[in-house]
C-alpha cells in the first residue's frame, strides 16, 4: 500500500513538472501577445484565490465571502511597497497627496508583505466574526470587505493609498528578473511558480494534522470539539492562512494588471470566485484548479465571440452584442448550481490511480457487453 | 437640538424617505429568512429589475398602466425565481441554496447589463410623486413625504394579513417549525410562494419610490440597497416585520446624515461620504457581536 502511494506521489510530481515544462516551452515558442498567455496568467492567479477560498469554504466549512477584500489589501500593499521611491516623489501617481511611505522593496518582499497585511487584517476581523455561523458569517465577511474598500478609498488615507485614484508604475510582471542577472524572467512561468508554491503549501496544510482538524470541524463542530479540537483556534488559523494567500493572489493580480484600483474589488468579484469554487467542486483542490482555468479560458477566450457579434461562424451583431457572453455564462453557472451541485470533481481529487481504475472499469464493461451481444 | 435638526433637515427628510424605501425591501428579506432560513441575495436585484421594467414600460405606456404592470411582473419574477432556483434545493444543505441565490443575483445583474448595454437608464418622472414641495425651509420631492406614509400603511396591512388570515397563520406556523407544520397539513410550497409574492410586491413598490428619488437605474443599483436592507432586517431582529421597518429607518437616516456629514463629528467634511455604506456594515457587525437576535428578534438558536 505504501509503495503504491509513493508511486502515486512520483506520478503527481512528474505531472506537475510536465506542466511547468510545457509552460516554459510554450512561452519560448509562441508569440507573447497570444491570448493563451492571458488565460494562463489570470487562470493561475484565480486558481490560487479559488484554492484559498476552498480552504475556508470547502475544508473548514466556514462560509466566508470576504475574499475580494483580502485581495484588495494584498494588491494595495504590494503596489505601495514596490513602487519605486522616485515615482512616489514625483506627481505621476500621487498627484493630489504627498506619499507617506518613502521607501520601496523588491518584488519578493512585496508579495510576502501583501500576504502578511491581509493575514493581519484577517486576524483582527476573525476575532468577532468567526463566532458567527453560516449565513451570518457570510454577510459579516461581505460587510468587512465593503468596509475595507471604503477605508482604502478614504481621502484622509490618501498619502498612503492614493485615495480613490489608480495605483500604477509599481513593479509588475515585466520587471521580474532572473536572480543575479539582468535577464527578464518569463512572466507566465513566474505566475505559475508563485501560485504553484502557494497552492502546494495549502495542499500540504490540508494533508497535515491541522487539515484533518479543519475537516473535522467542517463535518461536525460538536463532535470535533468533543475530540479536543479547539474550535476557535483552528477556525482563526484557517481564516488567517486563507487570507494570506488571498492577499498574495491580489498582489499577483496587481502585477499582472499593471494598474490597480480599489473600486475593482467589489463583492461581485467574491461571487465570481465562489462560483469558480462551486463549479470545481467544494472541497476539491484539483477541481478548483481546473475550474479556474476553464472559467478564465471561457470568459476571456472561447466565448469572446458572443460579445463581438460572431460566434461559431454565426454572425448576429444584434444578438451577440456586448454583455451577452456574461449573460450566457451566468445561465451556464445556474445550470451547474441547480443540476450538478457537486461540480466537476465533487470533493474528490484527481489521481492517476483513480483514472486507471475508471479506465479499467470502462474496459471491463465494454468487454462484458461484447460477450452478452 | 432643534437647531441641529433644522440645519440638517434635508438630510433627515431624505433619510426618512430612504428608510421607508429600505423598509419595504427589508420586509422581503425578513419574511423569506423567517420561513426558509435563506438570505435571498437576489432580492436586491429583483428590486433593480423592477426599476428597469418601469423604465422600459413607461416609454410605451402611460404611467397609470405601467405601474400596475410593473407590480404584477415583479411579483411573477419573484415567484418564478423561487420555483426555479430555490424549490429544487429544498432538501439540499443551506449553503447550496445560498449559492443558488448568489447565482440568481449574478444572472439578473448580467441580464440587466446585456439588455441595458451597461448604461444608466433615466427613470421616468411620475407626475405627482416628482413634484417639489417645501417643508420648513428645505425643498424636497413629494415622494419624500409619501414614502413613510405609504410604508406604514403597507406594513399595517401586512401585519393584519399575517395576524388574521389563514395564509398568515400558515406563515407563522411554517416559520416556527418547518417540519411540524408540514405534518399538520400545511402546503409548504404555496406558503413559501405567497411569501415571495408579498416580498416582491413590496420590493416593486419600494423600487418605484426609490428610483423616483434617485432618477437613474443601473444593473448594479440593486446590490448595495439589497445588502443594506438585509442588514436592516438583521438589525431589527430577523423574522420580525416591525423590527425590519425600524431597522431600515435607522439605517436610512444615519446613512444620510453621514453623507451630509457637515460638522457632526468635527472631522473631515465630505470625507465621510465613502463611509456611508461602510457604516451600515459596521452596525451589522456590532449588532451581531453584541446582540445577535437584533432589536426585536426572538431567541433563535443558530446564529452565534
Amino acid at each position: 500500500m505504501k509503495q503504491k502511494s509513493k508511486a502515486e506521489l512520483w506520478i503527481a510530481f512528474a505531472a506537475i513538472a510536465l506542466i511547468y515544462v510545457a509552460v516554459t516551452v510554450l512561452e519560448q515558442t509562441v508569440d507573447s501577445n497570444h491570448i493563451i498567455f492571458t488565460v494562463l496568467k489570470k487562470g493561475a492567479i484565480y486558481s490560487l484565490v479559488a484554492v484559498s477560498m476552498n480552504l475556508l469554504n470547502g475544508f473548514t466549512g466556514l462560509f466566508s465571502l470576504g475574499q475580494a477584500g483580502f485581495m484588495l489589501i494584498g494588491a494595495y500593499t504590494y503596489s505601495i511597497f514596490t513602487m519605486p521611491t522616485e515615482v512616489k516623489l514625483t506627481e505621476s501617481v500621487y498627484k493630489y497627496y504627498e506619499a507617506a511611505i518613502k521607501f520601496d522593496t523588491g518584488i519578493f518582499v512585496g508579495l510576502i508583505c501583501a500576504g502578511l497585511a491581509a493575514a493581519l487584517f484577517a486576524a483582527l476581523i476573525g476575532l468577532p466574526v468567526l463566532r458567527l455561523k453560516s449565513d451570518y458569517l457570510a454577510i459579516a465577511t461581505i460587510g468587512f470587505a465593503e468596509i475595507i474598500r471604503a477605508i482604502f478609498q478614504w481621502d484622509v488615507l490618501g498619502p498612503v493609498t492614493n485615495g480613490a485614484n489608480v495605483m500604477r508604475n509599481y513593479l509588475d510582471l515585466t520587471d521580474v528578473k532572473i536572480p543575479f542577472t539582468d535577464i527578464a524572467f518569463p512572466p507566465t512561468l513566474y505566475v505559475f511558480l508563485a501560485s504553484g508554491v502557494c497552492i502546494g503549501l495549502i495542499v500540504l496544510l490540508i494533508n497535515s494534522s491541522y487539515g484533518r482538524a479543519f475537516k473535522a470541524i467542517r463535518d461536525d463542530e460538536v463532535a470535533a470539539e468533543a475530540m479536543g479540537i479547539n474550535l476557535f483556534k483552528h477556525k482563526e488559523m484557517s481564516f488567517i492562512i486563507s487570507s494570506f494567500f488571498a492577499g498574495v493572489s491580489g498582489a499577483l493580480l496587481a502585477m499582472y494588471q499593471y494598474t490597480v484600483q480599489a473600486a475593482q474589488f467589489k463583492s461581485a468579484m467574491t461571487y465570481e470566485i465562489l462560483l469558480i469554487v462551486v463549479i470545481g467542486g467544494i472541497g476539491s483542490v484539483s477541481g478548483s484548479l481546473i475550474a479556474s482555468f476553464l472559467y478564465i479560458a471561457a470568459s476571456e477566450w472561447w466565448l469572446r465571440g458572443l460579445d463581438m457579434g460572431k460566434f461559431l461562424g454565426i454572425e448576429a451583431p444584434n444578438l451577440f452584442r456586448s454583455g451577452f457572453r456574461r449573460f450566457v455564462f451566468s445561465i451556464i453557472i445556474m445550470m451547474i448550481v441547480l443540476f450538478f451541485s457537486k461540480g466537476l470533481m465533487g470533493d474528490k481529487e484527481i489521481s492517476f490511480a483513480g483514472l486507471v481504475r475508471r479506465f479499467n472499469k470502462r474496459a471491463k464493461t465494454a468487454k462484458g457487453g461484447g460477450i452478452d451481444g | 437640538m432643534l437647531d441641529f435638526l433644522h440645519a440638517n433637515l434635508s438630510y433627515f427628510l431624505s433619510g426618512i424617505s430612504v428608510g421607508g424605501q429600505y423598509a419595504l425591501i427589508a420586509i422581503g428579506y425578513t419574511m423569506v429568512y423567517g420561513i426558509l432560513r435563506l438570505i435571498n441575495f437576489a432580492h436586491g436585484d429583483v428590486f433593480m429589475v423592477a426599476g428597469l421594467m418601469m423604465v422600459y414600460l413607461s416609454t410605451a405606456l402611460p404611467v397609470t398602466i405601467a405601474i400596475p404592470l410593473v407590480l404584477i411582473m415583479t411579483v411573477v419574477l419573484g415567484f418564478v425565481i423561487e420555483r426555479a432556483a430555490y424549490k429544487p434545493l429544498r432538501t439540499a444543505p443551506r449553503m447550496s441554496v445560498m449559492i443558488s441565490a448568489i447565482g440568481i443575483s449574478y444572472l439578473l445583474q448580467n441580464a440587466a447589463l446585456y439588455f441595458t448595454g451597461g448604461l444608466a437608464k433615466v427613470y421616468p418622472a411620475i407626475p405627482w410623486l416628482s413634484q417639489s414641495v417645501t417643508i420648513w425651509g428645505s425643498t424636497t420631492k413629494m415622494v419624500t413625504i409619501v414614502t413613510p406614509i405609504l410604508t406604514i400603511v403597507l406594513v399595517v396591512l401586512l401585519t393584519l394579513l399575517i395576524k388574521y388570515t389563514k395564509v398568515g397563520m400558515a406563515m407563522r406556523a411554517v416559520s416556527k417549525d418547518f417540519e411540524t407544520s408540514r405534518l399538520m397539513g400545511i402546503r409548504i410550497n404555496s406558503v413559501i410562494s405567497v411569501t415571495f409574492v408579498i416580498g416582491s410586491f413590496l420590493a416593486a413598490v419600494g423600487s418605484i419610490l426609490y428610483f423616483t428619488n434617485y432618477a437613474s437605474v443601473t444593473p448594479i443599483s440593486g446590490g448595495m440597497p439589497g445588502l443594506k436592507c438585509f442588514v436592516a432586517a438583521v438589525f431589527g431582529g430577523i423574522g420580525s416585520i416591525p423590527g425590519a421597518v425600524i431597522g431600515a429607518f435607522i439605517i436610512g437616516i444615519a446613512e444620510n446624515i453621514i453623507k451630509g456629514g457637515t460638522s457632526i463629528f468635527g472631522f473631515g467634511g465630505s470625507g465621510w461620504t465613502t463611509f456611508s455604506d461602510a457604516f451600515t456594515f459596521a452596525l451589522l457587525i456590532i449588532i451581531l457581536v453584541v446582540k445577535p437576535t437584533g432589536l426585536f428578534g426572538e431567541k433563535a438558536t443558530d446564529k452565534a
